[in-house]
């Protein structure tokens, strides 16, 4: 019986799910300037393979996403955060 | 330089102060080897330093990061000392720091970078935060 029940409700989902709108956290959070002097900061906007991550994913305007390549970019080129890599966090 | 003779004192404070912020800001990162010694490192720093001064720049700023684990191997190298200078200058006199940079066989990587105008204020913030916090840890 019990798994009837969950069969069901997989099939008609109870509460159907509202998706969170996302949002560019530096529109949001007033910052003009991204530092590329903190690695830590900009993992955030990296995968596991040390990628950037598309703006579809992290909600990034497109005037800070641009920023945030050039960030990455500098960051890397001083070997503070890996061209590539496996496991990055 | 007539012109400038007959101008008030004040206006021409005016014009050397606007002169002066007229410059450009840089920021410049570099790191050098890990086989140096500390004397030899500063002695390295001073070199740049005295590049910079030389060819009429103003240093603003600058940072000591230490010995810093690389992220990936450079010159068979796995660690490295890092050291940030912020400065004003010409910019011409900026090709004249990097060819110096390429000479040197101490350096391993550089990056020179122009600061906008939200770098500059966000590195006033940084330090006047980081000033403020040395402080409270004095008291």
């Amino acid at each position: 019986m019990a798994q009837d029940n969950s069969e069901i409700r997989y099939l008609t989902p109870p509460t159907v799910e509202i998706k969170k709108k996302k949002y560019c956290r530096f529109r949001k959070n007033r910052l003009r300037y991204i530092d590329y002097k903190d690695p830590e900061f900009l993992k955030k906007f990296l995968n596991e393979q040390g990628k950037i991550l598309p703006r579809r994913l992290t909600g990034t305007s497109l005037k800070f996403q641009r920023k945030i390549a050039v960030a990455i970019k500098r960051s890397r080129h001083l070997a503070m955060l890996p061209y590539v890599t496996d496991m990055l966090k | 330089m007539a012109i400038i003779q007959k101008l008030p004192t004040f206006a021409v404070d005016f014009l050397l102060t606007k002169y002066l912020y007229m410059l450009n800001q840089y920021e410049t990162v570099f790191i050098a080897t890990p086989v140096l010694s500390e004397s030899q490192m500063k002695e390295a720093v001073a070199k740049f330093k005295k590049i910079v001064t030389d060819s009429k720049g103003e240093i603003v700023y600058e940072e000591d990061w230490g010995l810093k684990k690389l992220a990936y191997p450079i010159q068979k190298k796995s660690t490295g000392f890092y050291h940030l200078i912020e400065f004003r200058a010409e910019p011409d006199q900026i090709a004249k720091l990097e060819i110096e940079y390429r000479r040197d066989e101490r350096i391993l990587r550089f990056l020179t970078m122009k600061m906008e105008k939200y770098a500059v204020a966000y590195a006033e913030k940084k330090r006047a935060r980081k000033s403020a916090e040395q402080k409270q840890e004095n008291e």
